[in-house]
Formats: C-alpha cells, sequence, structure tokens
C-alpha cells in the first residue's frame, strides 16, 4: 500500500509513530519520516495512524 | 434490521461509527446530531482557524468510505432516551426505536451567570468562531475570562492577530488544573512577554455593557474594559437527554471500564461525556476532554457495543489508554502524555522553563504524567517511561 503524508500540514506530534512504529519516525531534528511504501499486512496499524493523527495529515493512497 | 443509534455527531460519533463498520456491524447505524455540520474538528477553532477565515472544509473530519451508509441526521437533537425500553425520542418528537446506543454528547462551555451578562462569547463550535472572528482585529480589546485551555489559547491567537488581551480568572496560575503552579506560570511568562495580561485569582462580579463597549468589574474593586469578551470558565456534560435512567449523571455519565453507561449491556458511551475508570492509574471514574480519547474510548466502547448485541462476552483485557492531549500557543508547542493532574510534584526533568523543557509529575515513587514545553524528540522515550513506571505496583 502506498502512503502519503503532507508534511506542509503535518505537526511532527509523532502519534503515528506510536501507532505505526514500522512505517513513521521521528529523525533526529525531530521531523516526520516515513516510508511511501508499506506491505498489506501493516494496513491495520496504518489505519489507526491515519486516524490517530491529529491534523490529518496521512492518507493511503493506494 | 437491528439498529444502533449514536447521539452526538462529532469526533467520538463518528470514531464510533467508523470502529462499529471496522468490526464488521452488518445492522444500521444513525447518528443524531445537534449541530448542522457534518463532523468536524475542534482544536483549530482556538487556533488557526480563528485566525484565519473560519470554514467548515477546513476543519471537516475526513470520513472512511463505509460510514456513507450511515444515516446521518443533522439539526435535531435526543431530547430523552428510554434505555429500559430501548427507544431515544428527539427534539422532532419522532421516536427511534434502536437495540444498541451511544452516547457522544460531549460538553457544552460552562456560562457565567445570566444576572452577570449574557453578552460574551463563548469558543465550543464552528458556527461560535465563525460568530467571534469579525470582532478580532488590530486593535480590539479583548478580555477572556477563564485561564484553561481554551482560554489561553484565545488569547495567544487574538494576541497575534493584534488584540489587546485581559485574562482574568479565579486560578493562582494559568492551567493550573492540569499542569500545577511551576509549568502554568512558566507559560504565563510567555504570554505576558507577548503582552497579555492576568489577572488572577479574581472573578468577575458586574458586566455593564453599552455601545462603546463593556466593563467587566472584579472581585477586587477593579475593572476591565474591553470591546469583546470571551466566557472560558469550563464544560458541562451534556446528559440531560440520559436522565430518568438511573445513571449516576454528576460529571458525565459513569462507565464502567468496557465503557457501558452505568454498566447496562447494550449502552455505551464515548469522548468527552464519558466517566470511566482507567487502571492505568487507579479504579476512579473520570472525564478525560482529550481529541485522542474520542477515538481510543470510540474503539473500545464499539467492541463492547457489538458484544453485548452478539450475546458473546466482552473484552476481558483492561481497558488503559494512556492520556494525550497538545496545546500550542505562541511558538510553545506543549504536550501532555499520562495524567499529570494526578501528580503530588512536579520536577523538570531536562531543559529548562524559560525555554524547552519536560516536566515529570509524580505520585509516589510512579512517574504519572509527563508535560513537554517543545522538546518533541524526548516524546517516545517519555511516553515509554511513564507506561513502565505505572504498570509497577503502586508505591
Ligand atoms: C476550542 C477547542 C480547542 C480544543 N483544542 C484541543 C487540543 O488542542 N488538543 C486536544 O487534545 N483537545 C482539544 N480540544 C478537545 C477536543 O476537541 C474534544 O476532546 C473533542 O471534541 C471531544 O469529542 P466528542 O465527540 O466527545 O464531543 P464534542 O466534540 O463536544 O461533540 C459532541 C456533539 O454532540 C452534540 N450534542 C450534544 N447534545 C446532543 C443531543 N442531546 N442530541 C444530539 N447531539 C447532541 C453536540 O452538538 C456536538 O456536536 C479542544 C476543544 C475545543 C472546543
Amino acid at each position: 500500500m502506498i502512503i502519503s503524508v503532507d508534511l506542509d500540514v503535518c505537526q511532527n506530534y509523532g502519534q503515528c509513530v506510536f501507532a505505526a512504529p514500522e512505517v513513521f519516525d521521528l529523525d533526529d531534528n525531530a521531523e516526520l519520516v516515513y516510508q511511501a511504501e508499506a506491505p498489506d499486512s501493516s494496513r491495520g496499524e496504518i489505519e489507526a495512524a491515519v486516524t490517530a493523527c491529529p491534523v490529518q495529515a496521512i492518507r493511503i493512497v493506494g | 434490521m437491528s439498529r444502533i443509534v449514536i447521539v452526538g455527531g462529532s469526533l467520538g460519533g463518528l470514531r464510533a461509527a467508523e470502529a462499529l463498520l471496522a468490526k464488521g456491524w452488518e445492522g444500521g447505524i444513525v447518528v443524531i446530531s445537534a449541530e448542522r455540520h457534518p463532523p468536524y474538528t475542534r482544536p483549530p477553532l482556538s487556533k488557526g482557524l480563528l485566525a484565519a477565515a473560519p470554514d467548515i472544509a477546513a476543519v471537516e473530519l475526513r470520513r472512511r468510505p463505509e460510514t456513507d451508509a450511515v444515516d446521518w441526521r443533522f439539526g435535531v437533537s435526543a431530547v430523552h432516551a428510554d434505555l429500559e425500553a430501548r427507544r431515544l425520542t428527539l427534539s422532532d418528537r419522532s421516536v427511534i426505536a434502536y437495540d444498541g446506543i451511544v452516547a457522544a454528547t460531549g460538553v457544552r462551555p460552562r456560562r457565567l451567570p445570566e444576572r452577570v451578562t449574557r453578552n460574551g462569547f463563548t469558543v465550543r463550535t464552528l458556527d461560535d468562531c465563525t460568530a467571534l472572528r469579525p470582532s478580532l482585529s488590530q486593535g480590539t480589546r479583548l478580555a477572556i475570562v477563564g485561564a484553561g485551555f481554551i482560554g489561553c489559547e484565545i488569547a495567544a491567537t487574538a494576541s497575534a492577530l493584534g488584540c489587546g488581551v485581559d485574562v482574568i480568572a479565579l486560578d493562582r496560575a494559568p492551567m493550573v488544573m492540569p499542569l500545577g503552579e511551576v509549568v502554568g506560570a512558566a507559560v504565563q511568562r510567555r504570554h505576558e512577554a507577548r503582552g497579555v495580561k492576568f489577572h488572577l485569582g479574581r472573578s468577575v462580579r458586574t458586566v455593564d455593557s453599552s455601545a462603546s463597549g463593556h466593563i467587566l468589574s472584579l472581585d477586587d474593586g477593579s475593572r476591565v474594559e474591553c470591546d469583546v469578551f470571551v466566557e472560558a470558565i469550563g464544560s458541562q456534560p451534556c446528559v440531560e437527554w440520559l436522565e430518568g435512567n438511573g445513571l449516576d449523571l454528576t460529571d458525565g455519565v459513569e462507565c464502567d471500564n468496557s465503557m457501558r453507561m452505568g454498566g447496562r449491556s447494550g449502552a455505551v458511551a464515548v469522548g468527552d461525556v464519558a466517566r470511566f475508570p482507567n487502571p492505568l492509574f487507579d479504579d476512579v471514574p473520570r472525564r478525560v476532554e482529550h481529541w485522542q480519547m474520542a477515538t481510543e474510548t470510540a474503539a473500545r466502547a464499539a467492541a463492547t457495543l457489538l458484544a453485548d448485541l452478539s450475546g458473546t462476552p466482552a473484552e476481558t483485557k483492561p481497558f488503559r489508554p494512556l492520556p494525550w492531549f497538545w496545546s500550542d500557543q505562541f511558538e510553545t508547542k506543549l504536550q501532555s502524555f499520562g495524567s499529570p493532574a494526578l501528580g503530588e510534584r512536579a520536577e523538570v526533568l531536562e531543559g529548562d522553563l524559560a525555554g524547552e523543557a519536560a516536566i515529570g509529575y509524580h505520585r509516589g515513587k510512579q512517574l504519572v504524567g509527563v508535560v513537554l514545553l517543545g522538546m518533541p524528540k524526548a516524546a517516545p522515550r517519555l511516553r515509554r517511561e511513564i507506561l513502565d513506571s505505572l504498570s509497577l505496583e503502586p508505591a
């Protein structure tokens, strides 16, 4: 599955990191980094990350 | 077809519908929503949206496509639920028979007594935000009654718009309940550095309104003159529609750890209105007015409701969500993990209060909460520390 994060909207609150740590992380500057492609087996966690994002920055695009 | 009715169509109501569908509910879902707008997110109402132009498109919550099958009824409210008969009466006098019910009615702003004034604004809904926005511009004198999170956020937003801001509150420091005095005072200094004036330990006695503005007379005899004022003195849970069912409604609706209202089968509550025990801390039921908690409680409540309706046992694993919220005030990004209000003492763990800091709140030997002023990188590590500390036996 393909994930897209609008980094202009993202506030780096890291809720997605707690929901799906294999896909999302905060780098050394505390800025969000993520894998744009993830296996379908992570769907549940990624959907939880989408829901947990307080600014709706994350989308599953494919 | 069997039917679940969700009362309240905001964040908690939407998340409950999504969770029910995701967990395989095949019956109908009806959402009764007093507001005329589709579900939207409230945090921007005191922050970015108030600074820009209020617009539903900017705050509407994205809904999963499955929720198109939900029967959304906007602009109508629940008047009375009969939990025994499983019937809900609406403000248009219609009656809905249901199998399961979700209470997601949230809270409304607490108001100054009517004999004092009826001229204040509040900020809870998009319509509130739209009504207040045109009054705020360069040079507007704004008074805010209440120094909780919402009051402080409005103070920061309005100040950045060029308003002169006075904050009046009974407490000794802003946000003293959730943050404690030391951190509250540190945030206060940040506001003062930007020109916000605080009148703490004070209450509003009378308000004189005229064409040229309002004069707020405080209990020490001082006066605050303003063009507009906002009441941000806390909230009241919307529970009137649940009266007459023998539920404990003293502060929201009391729920068990599975989110059942009064332990009743087939009746659950979610979000700001729900008072539930969290064994992560203890067995005292509490309401948690955090954005994230609406989603967490909705997931648990949906699982309970589906188990009740299908006659299968509910999840036995205790529900122990770690509370989290954020607040943006000027450049400060504040985050809170756990339950700082339960702490007996606060100490700066890292950084310093004038800049970026992590503050720990302890109850006995347990770390019950952490507040971050900035320091986002420390969040995952300190969050883990709270969870580890709380899983030990109480000190
Ligand atoms: C200005 C503001 C800023 C905030 N900022 C933050 C923040 O930065 N971080 C954070 O974590 N949290 C924040 N919050 C809190 C967060 O928005 C709430 O926790 C969240 O909205 C709770 O969702 P809810 O669905 O439980 O209740 P609500 O959002 O209150 O929704 C309840 C809905 O039910 C409707 N309703 C009430 N009674 C009835 C009835 N009888 N029949 C039908 N419908 C009814 C109401 O009209 C409302 O639409 C903020 C809140 C506000 C107001």
